[in-house]
């Protein structure tokens, strides 16, 4: 028996982007050659971009195709923040939440280290979305040296929607960024209603392949390339275009978008079923993840005593795959930056698990999972009472 | 049996946790991570701490076909083994670090938490027997003299042995790399690790130097008078007879060693070879490897203070708290802090910490 809770990390990839990446695969041609395989296969290319910016909500050009979720974020860090700088010297400050993901943070902090640029994060309220107030004063103070303001979509750990609508009017004429990987496809978000500058999304959160993504950049903006080469993308991304997998990627976003308000409604209950079942099991739990306005599928729960690694071998043990923060390149389990944003406790955040439900999963799925935490739970605190000792 | 396996990314971790599935044991195989910054206590890939070797342990893992997880020992590891190391250090001592991580680390907090876990106990790839007799586990030397490990793994108690596991006691270094690549494992040809795992480039003077100073002390002979100048007494061992840097003469041209360490006054004492030498033994803290033998009673047996050193014939006595032993031939050079360990033949009967030598 294998429980799959960890949809968050990576989604199981959906049949529609199966028989398209099948298909496209065994094609012959360069998207970039001029001969009729080429010509082929860019259209294939630009029928998949445009069918994925109407499932967006942008123009088709303004689709950059990158290689992986951290690639588009990385781009638009840099490439907002070179650009700002070329055109400003004063704009070196790069805005963003505490709680970001990795792939944001650590380019930011990438550029203070190497490049000169100032990272200010805003803080997260209790509500679990970032405080408006922090970011409407530091744009009053400190407007004009604001080279780019990057907020994810939606918080991959706690599931909370932050309010990019906001940010976008407190904004003006400074460029807004968002991480709306956790979000697409998942959730309403449509780049033109929200005005945003730019936004990354990714192929395997929303059931298409691994290896692609995309930065949603707007039209007629200019960024400094982090790839240097044939300019294949509107000369800000190089790379040979990967049509298979932006075939694919178009087509899992179509089947997934058709049936969203249907798979929100199913993961949502099952998400709130589980969140009962596991409360009157375990009734010392606390449940830090955010239940509206978020992600239908994302709990996080403090199992008091215990160590998340030690939760994880035993739930892993038992055939259920979830999982706790990010973990250092050589493995080591961190506890997560997102729950001490929260100001949740380094020894509450390192007993923390993040569980993420998919539309694949089943209640008797649940039920199986909840039939089996108590016992982990307890061998995880006695493990943990054992080491405490020593 | 559930086992843990403690796998750190060399042939020896490796071969032992296959040899564990093969004996139908139901194992799991865990990466210790003893710097919470990997960087932090090597570069290179010799050591047990560099990303490299976790990700050489995980792809074992993965041939073997076990499940396979990080366990951070960072903090355990700093407290009771690098803190241990540096003040041992400043009190005059040269201890072994080895012995100190297998006590406090891989026999103790991830044996603890394996058995919290619901396991049975830690299989690693040491070099040492394991024998079931009327007297319970017993530990021996390995068969391959020039691996054996049982000296570092004499600090484990009765109930620390009921838990470990050795699978490689009973075969040779080589035949492990030849077993290796026949089960695919790429570490096979990995060479073997020899240095301090937490000292980066293998320089200890250095190390020490930058964590305890190098406050330049007196360097004198036997009778007290200075024939020089060092920076930092603990960089020297006992023993030691190069790098003094002397530039007064010795009597006859008689080469020095060093005697003597002394932190309090930071001094250093050399003399001839002869004065090196060590005939009686007294350990502290002695840990008994299987029972105790019987106290206040003169035993005959043998006696290591190395790693990788000789059984020296000995007559051998304890009260409980404290090891005598008498050496039949005297041992030239050894620092207290060392580790005692006595053998009955190839048995190991326990360990204690060298506290006086005369």
């Amino acid at each position: 028996m294998t429980i799959y809770l960890d949809h968050a990390a990576t989604a199981p990839i959906n049949d529609a982007a199966i028989a398209a990446l099948t298909e496209q695969v065994k094609k012959l041609g360069n998207a970039s050659s001029v001969h009729n395989q080429g010509r082929s296969v860019r259209k294939d290319v630009e029928d998949s971009r445009h069918l994925l910016s109407e499932l967006v909500g942008c123009n088709p050009s303004e689709i950059i195709f990158t290689g992986s979720g951290t690639e588009a974020n990385n781009l638009a860090i840099k490439g907002f923040y070179w650009k700002a700088l070329e055109a400003d010297p004063r704009r070196k400050v790069i805005v963003t939440s505490a709680f970001e993901h990795h792939a944001i943070l650590d380019p930011i902090e990438w550029l203070v280290e190497h490049e000169g640029a100032e990272q200010v994060l805003i803080p997260i309220t209790e509500s679990g979305t970032i405080d408006l107030e922090f970011l409407k004063d530091l744009i009053t103070n400190r407007g004009s040296e604001i080279a780019l303001i990057s907020v994810m979509h939606s918080n991959n750990e706690l599931g909370s929607l932050q309010p990019i609508d906001q940010v976008v009017k407190l904004a003006g004429s400074i460029p807004v960024h968002t991480d709306a990987v956790q979000s697409f496809s998942k959730v309403d978000f449509n780049f033109d209603k929200l005005k945003l500058t730019a936004a990354t999304i990714s192929a395997h959160k929303v059931g298409g392949p691994l290896g692609v993504a995309a930065l949603i950049l707007e039209r007629g903006l200019d960024l400094t390339p982090i790839l240097h080469g044939g300019g294949q993308e509107r000369e800000i991304r190089s790379g040979t275009l990967n049509a298979p997998a932006i075939v694919s990627f178009a087509a899992a976003a179509k089947s997934a978008l058709e049936n969203r308000e249907s798979n929100f409604k199913k993961v949502r209950e099952l998400r709130d079923y589980f969140i009962l079942q596991l409360k009157k099991s375990l009734p010392d739990v606390v449940i830090n993840s955010v239940s509206d306005p978020a992600l239908p599928g994302i709990v996080n729960a403090t199992f008091p005593g215990t160590e998340s690694d030690a939760l994880l071998l035993l739930l892993d043990s038992e055939g259920i795959s979830a999982s706790a923060g990010s973990a250092c390149s050589a493995g080591v389990p961190r506890p997560s930056h997102v729950l001490l944003a929260l100001g949740i406790s380094e020894s509450d955040a390192d007993a923390s698990l993040r569980i993420s439900i998919g539309t694949t999963n089943t209640k008797e799925e649940i039920d199986q999972v909840i039939s089996v935490f108590p016992s982990v739970v307890e061998r995880a605190r006695s493990a943990f009472a054992v080491s405490k000792l020593a | 049996m559930k086992l843990i396996a403690a796998m750190s990314g060399g042939v020896d971790s490796a071969v032992a946790a296959a040899r564990a599935v093969d004996a139908g044991h139901e194992v799991v195989g865990v990466h210790l991570a003893l710097s919470s910054n990997p960087q932090k206590y090597r570069s290179g890939a010799r050591g047990c701490c560099t990303i490299e070797d976790s990700h050489d342990a995980r792809r074992a893992a993965d041939v073997i076909g076990i499940p396979f997880y990080i366990w951070d020992m960072a903090e355990e590891f700093h407290d009771g083994v690098v803190e241990n190391f540096l003040s041992e250090y400043a009190s005059g001592r040269t201890p072994n670090p080895c012995l100190r991580c297998n006590e406090k680390i891989k026999f103790a907090a991830v044996l603890d938490r394996a058995k919290g876990l619901g396991f049975d106990g830690v299989i690693t790839g040491h070099y040492a027997q394991m024998r079931e007799e009327s007297d319970g586990r017993l530990m021996y030397r390995a068969q391959d003299p020039g691996k054996d490990q049982s000296y570092v793994l004499a600090v484990l108690n009765s109930e620390q042995l009921a838990g470990a596991h050795f699978p490689l006691g009973d075969t040779h270094k080589e035949d492990v790399r030849i077993e290796a690549k026949k089960r695919g494992l790429y570490v096979a040809n990995k060479p073997d690790s020899h240095d301090i795992c937490f000292v980066p480039s293998g320089d200890n003077a250095g190390w020490l130097r930058d964590r305890l100073g190098s406050e330049v002390g007196a360097i004198v002979d036997e009778s007290g008078s200075k024939l020089g100048e060092h920076k930092g007494a603990y960089t020297y061992t006992i023993g030691q007879r190069r790098g003094l840097g002397l530039t007064v003469p010795a009597e006859g041209g008689v080469p020095r060693y060093v005697l003597k360490i002394e932190p309090k006054t930071n001094t250093v004492v050399v003399g001839e070879h002869e004065s090196l030498a060590v005939s009686k033994i007294v350990g502290e803290k002695p840990i008994w490897c299987g029972p105790m033998p019987s106290a206040n009673t003169a035993l005959r047996g043998f006696a290591q203070v190395r790693a990788h050193g000789s059984p020296l014939a000995c007559t051998y006595s304890h009260d409980g708290a404290e090891i005598k032993v008498d050496l039949d031939q005297p041992l030239f050079g050894l620092a207290t802090g060392q580790g005692l360990v006595i053998y009955d033949g190839d048995r190991v009967v326990g360990s204690a910490t060298v506290a006086q030598t005369e």
